[in-house]
């Protein structure tokens, strides 16, 4: 059947095992409609870039997802109703990534490298020719 | 003998994604989407990155789901 990868992000304010939960409530309605899950990543509770539904922050969830397309539909449906999620996303992939994805490994890999986090801000090492952004730095 | 225009970027840097051992484009790997937008958050342009454009199109859609899921911004001031 066809590859998916869905990313679904929760309210904040729930615990994760009610996100467990939420994820396992996907896994059975795939399973019912005769779709399976084959990899469940838990990426905690991130920042958001920009406020959904006024919420800084969200829990994600990757689900690699092997499943009909009437039972994506199916999840779609049952997440939409859900006021937990703010929001869903499946994409549909020709193959899965089998260990785990950039999120959890940029993770390992920062605990050990003694970069903290305001480092990352680039230092604009591009020749700097675009002048639209200047023009609304000096506006 | 100028020919107008100075020889600045004229040695054509090749696509970075081309390459033998070229990164792969994901939509869930902000630390390398985020080399390609400007610190406003906005996608930069091919004739800057000198990526292909193929590599261009992959490049934006993934930037453009990563911005769906809130792990990049569509504006940053």
């Amino acid at each position: 059947m066809a590859l998916y990868e869905h990313i679904f992000i929760a309210r904040p304010d729930i615990s994760p095992q009610q996100v467990a939960a939420l994820a396992d409530m996907i896994k059975q309605t795939l399973e019912e409609g005769g779709g399976r899950v084959c990899k469940q990543e838990y990426w905690g509770l991130k920042n958001l870039a920009y406020p959904i539904a006024k919420n800084a922050r969200g829990h994600y969830t990757l689900l690699n997802i092997d499943a009909a397309h009437d039972a994506m539909v199916e999840v779609d449906r049952k997440l939409r109703l859900s006021e937990d999620v703010l929001r869903h996303m499946s994409i549909r992939v020709d193959e899965h990534e089998e260990e785990e994805s950039v999120q959890l490994r940029s993770k390992s890999r920062d605990d050990r490298g003694h970069r903290s986090d305001d480092s990352r801000a680039r230092p604009d090492t591009r020749p700097d020719t675009r002048t639209d952004d200047k023009e609304e730095a000096k506006a | 003998m100028t020919n107008g225009k100075s020889n600045f970027g004229r040695h054509r840097k090749s696509c970075p994604f081309s390459g033998p051992n070229a990164p792969v484009i994901d939509y869930k790997d902000i630390r390398l989407l985020q080399k390609y937008v400007s610190e406003r958050g906005k996608i930069i342009p091919r004739r800057i990155t000198a990526v292909s454009a193929k590599k261009q199109r992959e490049l934006a859609s993934a930037i453009k789901r990563a911005r769906q899921i809130a792990l990049m911004p569509y504006a940053s001031e």
